[in-house]
């Protein structure tokens, strides 16, 4: 039987819901044998392959990056799954919004820079001025809310998503859980 | 009778300088020309009068509203077939020169014209002829009969059984039918009942109530007089926008001159029965004209609507059973009760008897305040009334009802001016709005200027109307901007529907019906302005 | 209330014949009788606004929803308090509550602890379709026992009634109108310079979420204690019979 194919994507958020994911513990054995991850920080792939089954999506949007990312994923891609409040609201990446963003910049790269203060502004990708969920950008097929999403509402989502049904975790999860 | 000679003395001193006088001269004195000048105009033929020795021979007033707003300062001499615009104080001189010979040709307006000849006033029958702040003015055009008749004449029952076979309703947008209402009130428990009157008229661009209240206050006292005495009410409170302060320095005028004339207060024209009057003034607040929240607003609370029912009849101010009518409704009621149900109910459709007042506006020739027959079409009060559209460019829309009212396309212009027939065009009678839209028109823009006005009225007190509003304004601003795309149009009428089923009061309710109507009659300009391709056709297309 | 004046209705509720006195509410009489209907700004033992909309209800015969929380019974009346459309509109209602301030519930001190939350839950609200208006707002801590923090506000009015309607100070009342209202302390003082505030502490526990708080909590750490509401209610009624 053919693997259905997996991506992870990090976007701005603090890596807790794949972590949360890897709190699947041995289960992850058993999703191992029907699932392939082909893309992931979990994995050594520079480049997003042409066609992925499930996309699973941790962070908000926050950089021009993120956008062009986010829309060639979903070209390339069957179900996305936000996962976390971050993917899901914006969280709390998108507490800057009530700020200028030049004077988050300016608050972490000067006010609070040990040394060489100084705003980046080569080779990074700039911030946008509002940070806001994925389904702001592309449209999301799973909504999984959680800070982080419990282990079991994530195995139960992609439990779900590998027997072909729509999975519903809101009764396993919740804004802030 | 003595109620009557009573009246005929007050109306002496008038009837006199009429029967002395060869010539009149009334000069428009409400808000609109008095903005333009028509104070200074009135100064100077006073004067010059004076100074021409013509007192009493010539008589001079100032009036309230008589119709071409556009034109102020507006003078009439006599009853002649032409009306002066545009009136400059330095334009006094000639028009005393002209009194016995022709008019001035450079002022005259024709009033043979079907702006004047088609309309019926009855709640403007003294605009722009008595002078709204003289009381002996009014009395002296039939003022306060009515009131005396039915003091004199009528039992409670019979005066509600006359307004409610004359098919009077409610002018202030609903059209409740104004004798159910009186009814129920009367029918009402308790011993301390209330009328009060609905003059907080906040829509954009209308003023019929202002301009009733301008030029003839006393009208608008005497049939909350009648009201109250038909539903036991001894305590009225009109409650005024503070925007309007010639409606509220008038209004006070009067109410003070008919409590000295004893008219209202103690012992109304000798009788055992009281009825004071208070002027309430609103702070700004366009949620302030939905009645409960008025009510709040009168009881010296934060003026925020509560669920109905309990109706005001039932239980309104300080709790007691209340009743509540607009400006145009207690206007209506001398004239139909001298004349009678049989009368009023002449005029006007089925199920609209009587007139409406309009506050014509936008792209029409004729702008300005006109009363009409109910069931007059579109068509008439556009084309004929209003001389129709400048430079003869397409009608597009006409406007009716306000921020809770809709847009009405030419396909529908023949259609009758009635509660029924507006509402079905998915519209309001309202209040009396009227704003005609040509070819020039965006009508997202128009849905858009009507959501900012709601967004930033609403109270904020049910959660629908206080974010939905919100939300819809930002989704019109997007769609405007081109960066739209059909999911955020479905976003968009999703919130018709639920600040319609689910807000608190009419103003929630009622707030997306200048986006629903421009759906129903313009989408393709909507969807002329999404960014994705999307084809889709909606159930609504394929049943227009 | 005196005996002689209660009549007695007979009703149906989701298809369940029940009864209740005449002055009952649909809400309370629902409650009764094990029926659950949402709530936000509701709160038994403050007088009910019927500000929220969640408790809306379908009465057969009649197109009009009616909040269940201020409509009182109706001899025969028969009363839906689920249907798809209830349901749809009240998620909506919760999605735009919560793209109106800044909910950002993972480091909210009343995290777990929220009637909101509990609310996106039952009524399966996963994600907000609205664009999060993210306005800016304040927070007050300028009382040494408590916070306000407008960010969580809800403008469910609790804070207000029970301060007005129980502890009898009206320290709290709205301020502005549509999204500009807040929920303000005196005449917009801070709320540790308040004349009128008595320390008592009741609107911080019959808030829902985390607009109204005690010092000293961290996230997660504010639960809500409304035990007295009930007492209170009830010494009320008993002091009036």
């Amino acid at each position: 039987m053919k693997k259905t194919t997996m991506a992870t994507i990090w976007l701005d958020g603090c890596s807790g819901c794949h972590m949360s994911f890897l709190d699947i513990d041995e289960r992850i054995l058993e999703l191992a044998q029907r699932l392939e991850i082909t893309y992931s920080p979990l994995v050594d792939t520079k480049s997003y392959p042409d066609h992925v089954d499930v996309a699973v999506i941790e962070g908000a949007v926050s950089t021009d990056e993120d956008i062009i990312k986010l829309k060639k994923i979903r070209s390339k891609t069957g179900l996305i799954v936000a996962l976390g409040d971050c993917a899901v609201t914006g969280n709390v990446p998108s507490m800057r919004n009530n700020f200028q963003v030049g004077d988050v910049l300016d608050r972490a790269y000067v006010e609070n820079a040990a040394r060489q203060p100084g705003r980046p502004h080569e080779m990074l990708p700039s911030l946008l001025e509002k940070v806001k969920p994925v389904h702001d950008y592309v449209k999301v097929d799973v909504h999984v809310p959680g800070c982080p999403p419990p282990a079991d509402a994530i195995y139960y989502v992609l439990s779900e998503i590998l027997e072909g049904r729509n999975p519903d975790p809101i009764q396993m999860t919740r804004f802030g859980r | 009778m003595l109620i009557n000679d009573e009246l005929q003395q007050i109306a002496q001193p008038i009837l006199d300088e009429e029967a002395g006088a060869e010539h009149s001269i009334r000069v428009c004195v409400a808000a609109g020309c008095i903005s333009s000048g028509s104070d200074k105009v009135l100064k100077e033929l006073k004067a010059q009068v004076k100074e021409r020795g013509l007192e009493g021979r010539c008589l001079v007033k100032g009036v309230g509203c008589m119709g071409p707003c556009a034109g102020g300062p507006v003078v009439r001499v006599d009853d002649g077939d032409v009306m002066y615009h545009n009136v400059g104080s330095d334009d006094a001189g000639e028009i005393l020169d002209s009194l016995d010979g022709e008019p001035v040709k450079r002022l005259a307006q024709s009033m043979d014209t079907p702006f004047f000849k088609r309309q019926v006033k009855i709640a403007l029958e003294n605009s722009g002829v008595i002078d709204p702040e003289r009381l002996e003015d009014y009395v002296a055009h039939e003022g306060y009969h009515a009131l005396a008749r039915v003091l004199t004449q009528m039992q409670p029952w019979e005066i509600i059984d006359e307004v409610t076979r004359s098919g009077l309703r409610g002018r202030g947008g609903a059209g409740y039918p104004a004798g159910l209402k009186w009814s129920t009130v009367a029918k009402a428990g308790g011993t301390k009942k209330y009328a009060v009157c609905n003059a907080d008229e906040g829509d954009p661009g209308a003023f019929m109530d202002r301009s009733v209240l301008e030029s003839d206050p006393h009208r608008v006292l005497e049939g909350m007089a009648i009201a109250a005495m038909a539903v036991g009410a001894d305590q009225g409170y009109i409650y005024v926008r503070a925007e309007y302060p010639l409606a509220i320095k008038r209004l006070e005028k009067a109410i003070k001159q008919s409590e000295r004339a004893g008219i209202l207060g103690k012992r109304v024209l000798g009788t055992t029965y009281d009825f004071h009057v208070d002027v309430r003034l609103g702070a700004g607040a366009f949620v302030c004209g939905e009645e409960t929240a008025l009510l709040a607003s009168i009881e010296g609370r934060r003026g925020t609507p509560r669920p109905r029912p309990p109706y005001p009849a039932e239980s309104g101010l300080f709790g007691q059973s209340t009743l509540i009518n607009n400006v145009e409704t207690y206007a209506n009621i001398p004239a139909l009760i001298r004349n009678g149900a049989d009368w009023f109910s002449s005029m006007g459709t089925e199920t609209s008897k009587g007139t409406k007042v309009f506050a014509l506006a936008g792209k029409v020739n004729n702008t300005g305040l006109i009363e009409v027959p109910m069931g007059t079409t579109l068509r008439d009060i556009v084309y004929e009334i209003g001389g129709g559209i400048p430079e003869d460019r397409p009608f597009k829309a006409v406007q009716t009802g306000g921020p809770s009212g809709g847009c009405i396309p030419a396909d529908h212009l023949d259609s009758p001016v009635d509660y029924e027939t507006l509402s079905k065009l998915g519209s309001i009678m309202g209040s009396g709005g009227m704003i005609v839209m040509d070819e020039s028109s965006n009508m997202v823009d128009v849905a858009k200027y009507f959501m900012e006005f709601t967004t930033s009225e609403s109270c904020g007190k049910c959660v629908p109307c206080r974010v939905g509003t919100t939300h819809m304004e930002n989704l019109l601003t997007k769609i405007l901007s081109g960066e739209a795309t059909h999911h955020d149009l479905q976003l968009l009428e999703e919130l018709c529907d639920l600040l319609q089923n689910t807000s608190l009061c009419g103003l929630g309710q009622a707030a997306p019906n200048p986006v629903v109507s421009t759906l129903r009659y313009f989408r393709h300009e909507y969807q002329a302005l999404l960014t994705d391709d999307e084809v889709e056709t909606t159930a609504q297309e394929e049943a227009e | 209330m005196s005996d002689q004046t209660v009549s007695i209705k007979t009703l149906k509720i989701d298809g369940r014949d029940v009864s209740a006195r005449a002055d009952e509410t649909i809400l309370a009489v629902a409650q009764q009788n094990g029926i659950d209907i949402p709530t936000l700004c509701h709160l038994d033992g403050l007088t009910p606004v019927g500000a929220c909309r969640l408790c809306l209800v379908e009465i057969a015969g009649s197109n009009k929803l009616l909040p269940a929380c201020v409509t009182t019974v109706r001899e025969g009346m028969e009363v839906f308090t689920e249907s798809e459309k209830l349901n749809r509109y009240r998620k909506m209602i919760l999605e735009l509550l919560f793209s109106e301030r800044n909910h950002i519930c993972a480091v909210c001190v009343s995290n777990g602890h929220c009637d909101l939350q509990d609310l996106a839950v039952r009524l399966g609200v996963d994600f907000i379709r609205y664009p999060y208006l993210h306005p800016v707002e304040k927070v007050d801590a300028s009382h040494d026992r408590f916070v306000q923090d407008d960010n969580r506000c809800v403008l469910c009015g609790r804070c207000v009634r029970v301060c007005g309607e129980l502890e009898g100070a009206h320290t709290w009342d709205f301020m502005g109108r549509g999204v500009q209202t807040r929920v303000i302390t005196d005449l917009d003082t801070p709320w540790g310079e308040s004349d009128s505030c008595t320390r008592c502490g009741k609107c911080v526990h019959v808030c829902p979420t985390g607009a109204l708080i005690e010092k000293g909590r961290s996230v997660a750490e504010m639960a809500k204690r409304r035990q007295f509401l009930p007492y209170l209610t009830l010494m009320r009624q008993e002091d009036q019979q």
